[in-house]
């Protein structure tokens, strides 16, 4: 018996040997050496010079990257609540199962599915100045005149990002969402409308302090994704107006992979790191389970 | 009079819900069908401001000039450039998925749950956060500017997810058909491919089709992880069209581009939605 357990476990070790390696190699071994990069200068080509934390100094000094990691924060605040408080609405408006629900779920889903490079050629053609027939639609409407470019200021830029995303990204939070209230027994809410509790009573002493998991995953996931927001940038604005829609992983990919300092890179990923391994652990904490402490 | 005043009380929520959702829904279609009809306008339409609403010319033009063209934008190639990387992607997360997750669940070897636990970590984190590393590590092992080396990047970071996925799929299979499959002289592969694969088929499913997905969808690893624009994929190869480096910018042609990327995805999901959302809802309620 026991040699059975033993070639079992030994089998099982063989199995799992690949993704354990796969993970290593391509995660666990760059997590370690962005530390010790950031500690040189790192030229893609040519000789290394070890530095102590210079690039560090740099990167506290630079206004350049202060801003970006700055407007990455404005941008997670605006679209993190956004994208919470639509999906949960999408979410309640679709939970119940009745005669049609299925294709507005699906439909709300479905640019979940595209990708985000695709979707931001999109939106990038959709509110073009002149030809974009979103931007029209607002000229239409008489919401903006007829020579307007929204890419062409910050606040503008900002906006046209946050509504695409809002688009691309809400149908996952929604899903999410349906999973953690179908999980809510019904009884709970029966009982609250015996007991008199308006709608939103329900919402709030009910099924938030219950869907606490839900949010938390929500939470976790969707602001890490923020943080490290690159592809609708890169394709929509290309950090512009005035590189003033550079995010945090843009800079990384500039200071890598344009200036091919990746020693400056490396010591801005660590930042990036440290900042999002913080933040996560926060709302973790936040979020804790406070019935089970 | 009563009765006719109670029933329209009580369906005008049902008819006020019905309305919402189809005006939401409308505004969920409407990108996708405004870049839809733009790749079926002919050129020149396809340019005009202010823009057409529906096509007043129906034409391919902008698909053939799209198929049509060579060099860096050779789209032929980055199609099956896109199909390489997606393939690659779905086969190589399947395959360490299954295996992987089928030892975590039921081959309990020591320090499996800390196994485990360290792959969630790099759920958390997405590889943006480590590129320029990993970019070295790659470099180092001769995989940059290979599709192979885009490949291993794009399934590793899908594999925390799939391996979830495997794990739970496993731990479900009832342990008796286990034992039942052992007893009768099965070795450890044959009770895995005979009794275990057939069970947690959906959970494979699943974690084949969000590999595919990841893999056809990736911009920023090949866009790094690449220097020669022939081996683009179609994502990347799109942002060459738009940033018109190869003469004027056509919004036709870029958006018969968009169609080509978005619709594999949009009928995979609607015949395999099944899989695609239950893989989803099992790794949020776990």
């Amino acid at each position: 018996m026991a040699s059975i357990r033993r070639r079992r476990s030994v089998a099982g070790l063989l199995m799992t040997a690949p993704a354990i390696i796969a993970v290593s190699l391509f995660f666990f071994v760059p997590l370690v050496l962005v530390v010790w990069i950031s500690l040189h200068r790192w030229p893609i080509l040519g000789a290394n010079k070890f530095l102590g934390i210079d690039n560090f100094v740099r990167a506290f000094n630079d206004e350049a990257f202060i801003s970006a990691a700055s407007f990455t924060a404005l941008y997670t605040v605006i679209i993190t609540p956004i994208l919470f408080v639509i999906g949960l609405t999408l979410a309640l408006l679709v939970r119940r199962q009745r005669r049609g629900v299925g294709i507005f779920r699906t439909v709300f889903f479905l640019p979940v599915v595209i990708g985000l490079a695709a979707a931001s050629y999109i939106w990038v053609w959709l509110v073009q100045s002149g030809i974009g027939p979103l931007l029209n639609i607002a000229v239409w409407l008489g919401l903006v005149d007829s020579n307007t470019n929204w890419l062409a200021s910050t606040q503008g830029a900002l906006g046209v990002i946050v509504v695409m995303i809002t688009w691309k990204a809400v149908g996952m939070q929604m899903l999410l969402f349906m999973a953690g209230l179908q999980s809510i027994p019904v009884e709970l809410e029966d009982a609250a409308k015996v007991d008199g509790a308006s709608r939103l009573q329900t919402m709030l002493y009910v099924f938030l302090p219950l869907l606490r998991p839900t949010i938390v995953l929500i939470l976790v996931f969707g602001v890490s994704h923020s943080l490290l927001a690159f592809d609708q940038f890169y394709i929509v604005t290309g950090g512009g107006p005035a590189q003033s829609t550079i995010t945090a992983v843009f800079s990384i990919y500039r200071a890598s992979f344009v200036s091919f300092d990746l020693g400056y890179g490396s010591a801005l990923s660590l930042i990036a790191l440290v900042v999002l391994a913080i933040v996560s652990a926060v709302q973790l904490l936040l979020l804790r389970n406070s019935d089970n402490d | 009079m009563r009765s006719a005043l109670s029933d329209l009380r009580r369906s005008l929520p049902r008819v006020f819900w019905y309305v919402a959702c189809s005006v939401i829904a409308l505004l969920f279609l409407y990108p996708l069908l405004a870049t839809v009809l733009q790749s079926v306008k002919s050129p020149t339409e396809a340019a005009a401001a202010p823009p057409t609403l529906f096509p007043e010319t129906w034409s391919l033009d902008n698909y053939a000039a799209l198929v049509s063209s060579s060099g860096s934008l050779d789209i032929t190639r980055s199609i099956l450039i896109s199909i390489v990387i997606a393939v690659g992607s779905m086969v190589f997360t399947t395959m360490l998925a299954v295996f992987g997750g089928y030892g975590l669940a039921r081959l309990k070897f020591p320090g499996a749950n800390v196994v485990f636990f360290m792959i969630l970590i790099t759920f958390m984190i997405p590889f943006q956060a480590v590129i320029t590393p990993l970019y070295l590590v790659l470099a180092q092992l001769n995989l940059t500017n290979s599709l192979l080396g885009v490949i291993l990047v794009i399934g590793t970071f899908q594999l925390p997810f799939g391996l979830f996925i495997m794990r739970i799929s496993f731990t479900a299979v009832p342990r008796s058909l286990e034992e039942a499959a052992m007893i009768d002289g099965c070795g450890i592969l044959a009770t895995l491919r005979r009794v275990m694969l057939p069970m947690a088929l959906p959970g494979i499913l699943t974690t084949a089709l969000f590999g595919f997905f990841a893999g056809w969808n990736e911009f920023f690893a090949p866009l790094i992880l690449l220097t020669n624009q022939k081996l683009y994929p179609l994502t990347v190869t799109l942002s060459i069209l738009q940033t018109g480096q190869e003469g004027t910018l056509n919004w036709g042609v870029l958006q018969a581009g968009v169609v080509l990327t978005i619709a594999p995805c949009i009928l995979l999901f609607i015949f395999l939605q099944r899989y695609y959302v239950s893989g989803l809802v099992s790794g949020a309620i776990k």
